[in-house]
């Protein structure tokens, strides 16, 4: 115990919060904590810094019981008997980066392609045929095929048909976020991947993702722009999977205490077999692990959004969903477009729960949960 | 004799407010039917009027809608929401909640105390939420709100009436209905808030999570009668744990 100044780590917003995650994410040593940390841990109220980070350790492995135990009840007192529903749709994959893990990834021989204007409009209105009501457009990284302004008229035709728009693109200056939001969009998800400095330049090699510091802030500057809820998160299993969650733990913590009014959440990727991908391990992060990542966020932030998406197989969505996620999507495709003829663009990673809206959703009633189609009024409406 | 509860131009017989939009939307008829409620709350953000899973289909006609203001953060955006709730025919209850701190979403008074006196002049009926502060409640009643819903404790909480001292003093000092809503976790709760005084009381979360929904339902309904005819019966006087001294203070007066 007593590797993090937690009083420090508590107080000082003033301190970029960067560099109190970056301290944290050195300082956490998860070979420290205990069986009796981690049950120590479940019976408060509240949860300190130390505690996420018994309840993220190996010693917490033999709890996770316990820990689902608590967790639903934190996710029922926060979100009653409800899921969220939503979809993503790709709207372009062109992208610059190289990142080594990425099947978008610049050098990767795959078939690009963007939509029209007249095509995201009929994707849309496909989606929103589904009863969805909440959408999330996704581009990959290139300020010069998808720039802001097209991602920003994406957003407008979105407002036709969605009540609430996310987006997850590439980071943006404060003054676009408030163009984006103008246009319809308020929230705004980034994953930092990795908040290890060394692995973050080693798998991203070029591009302007390369730049981990801008992309950290996204999210502050999101809010700046007069968004309404971010979203973090870490590719699990890219760096060291238990500090990675540590810091997007403790990154969404900071960001709540110095915006009160944002709404936070998290998404839980996880490295998943793709194109070109012979190098690396995907098998670090199993569902164990994974579901001990989830219990911890939904531990550490009760009030927090967890989405949990189609790269997980549906055993293992229908069992987090109000257990600890909050969010699901389904009918998802991760090619560009797809809703409506074939796909423009290769896909950035495979889908393992092909379900439609209709069949999550009847799944969700099975299991006596109601499915949330909207949870907000874009004021612009009222 | 009759004891029904005057909210604006409504009289309720039911005591009890049921919290929608938290449980599965078959089981809604059923809890609001077993709950007894004449008066139901739902979250206009979530309620997709004209689309799949719409709340009103399954909301009785006879029972009154209270549409709030939730996804507010300021009273501007509470009066707008308040006035969409009006104009997709939810009525003219509305109960303003505005919230800024996605931690504990505690209510914010003074947005709140805003909104309440634009709305009453539009002719709403005006329940907001608040945090339990005699000086807001006061202001509340200047601003024309219909009635005053002070929290039990942090909404979702289900920690019963750990803010009971400071409701009390709403109870005594305000002249208006207070409704007990948020952070009720069992009947009683309800039953114990009744019991002080509260003229109805909301629950949600509580409700919503029970493992039988409609049963719990039910149970606040007779939680509810029971605190409130505890309280119109006159409690007696609750001893101290050590009882009444046997040997006065004051015995050795000789006059």
């Amino acid at each position: 115990m007593n590797t993090i100044n937690v009083e420090k780590l508590k107080v000082n917003l003033e301190r970029p919060l960067m560099d109190t995650v970056l301290d944290a994410y050195d300082a956490v040593d998860f070979s420290a904590y205990t069986g009796d940390d981690v049950l120590r841990a479940l019976e408060k109220d509240s949860i300190s810094l130390e505690d996420y980070g018994a309840l993220l350790s190996p010693a917490a492995q033999p709890y996770l019981e316990q820990m689902a135990r608590r967790a639903k009840q934190e996710t029922a007192c926060h979100f009653g008997n409800t899921a969220g529903l939503y979809t993503p749709l790709y709207i372009a994959n062109y992208c610059v980066n190289h990142c080594t893990y990425c099947g978008f990834n610049c050098t990767n021989k795959i078939h690009r392609g963007k939509l029209t204007y007249d095509e995201i409009d009929t994707e849309l209105r496909n989606i929103a045929k589904t009863g969805l009501r909440e959408i999330l457009i996704l581009t990959g990284e290139s300020r010069y095929h998808s720039d802001v302004e097209y991602i920003g008229h994406a957003c407008e035709i979105a407002k036709k048909y969605f009540t609430t728009i996310g987006i997850e693109v590439y980071p943006m200056d404060t003054d676009e976020y408030a163009y984006i939001q103008q246009c319809g969009a308020d929230f705004v998800s980034v994953y930092q991947e990795t908040y290890d400095r060394v692995r973050y330049k080693e798998v991203h090699l070029a591009g302007p993702k390369a730049d981990f510091a801008y992309r950290f802030n996204a999210q502050e500057r999101a809010l700046l722009g007069g968004m309404r809820g971010v979203g973090v998160g870490a590719l699990l299993g890219l760096g060291n999977f238990r500090k990675d969650a540590f810091a997007a733990g403790l990154h969404a913590s900071l960001l709540q205490k110095k915006y009160p009014h944002a709404e936070v959440s998290f998404s839980v990727p996880r490295l998943r077999p793709y194109i070109n991908n012979a190098e690396n391990n995907p098998n670090d992060v199993h569902e164990t692990q994974l579901l001990q990542i989830m219990l911890s966020y939904r531990l550490l932030l009760p009030f927090a959004g967890i989405s949990i998406s189609t790269r997980e197989r549906p055993g293992f969505r229908d069992n987090v969903i109000g257990m600890c996620a909050t969010k699901i999507s389904a009918g998802s495709k991760v090619g560009v477009g797809g809703h409506d003829e074939e796909a423009k663009g290769d896909e950035q990673f495979e889908i393992s729960d092909p379900r439609g809206v209709a069949e999550v959703e009847q799944m969700l009633y099975a299991k006596g949960m109601q499915p949330v189609y909207r949870d907000y009024i874009r004021m612009e409406q009222a | 004799m009759k004891d029904t509860l005057k909210i604006g131009p409504r009289e309720f017989h039911s005591r009890f407010f049921l919290g929608t939009g938290k449980f599965s939307l078959d089981k809604t008829a059923a809890a609001i039917e077993a709950s007894g409620t004449e008066m139901v709350t739902l979250a206009l953000r979530r309620a997709n009027l004209g689309g799949e899973g719409n709340i009103l289909d399954y909301i009785p006609k006879t029972v009154t809608l209270l549409p709030n203001t939730s996804g507010a953060r300021n009273a501007e955006e509470a009066v707008r929401i308040a006035r969409l709730a009006r104009e997709l025919g939810c009525g003219d209850f509305i109960k303003i909640e505005v919230i800024r701190d996605s931690k504990y979403l505690m209510p914010d008074n003074y947005e709140t105390i805003k909104a309440t006196e634009i709305l009453a002049k539009e002719g709403f009926v005006v329940l907001p939420y608040i945090s339990p502060d005699l000086m807001a409640a006061r202001d509340l009643v200047n601003a024309g709100a219909a009635a005053i819903m002070p929290l039990a404790a942090p909404i979702g909480s289900n920690k019963g009436l750990i803010t009971r001292d400071f409701v009390k003093m709403l109870i005594d000092e305000i002249d208006l209905p207070i409704v007990v809503d948020a952070g009720i976790g069992r009947p009683s709760h309800a039953c114990e808030a009744m019991e002080l005084g509260a003229d109805a009381v909301l629950a949600n979360t509580a409700v919503a999570t029970a493992r039988d929904v409609v049963a719990m339902a039910h149970a606040f309904k007779l939680a509810v009668e029971a605190g409130r005819e505890g309280y119109l019966a006159g409690p007696g006087r609750v001893l101290e744990y050590e009882g009444e001294a046997s040997s006065p203070l004051t015995g050795f007066l000789q006059d």
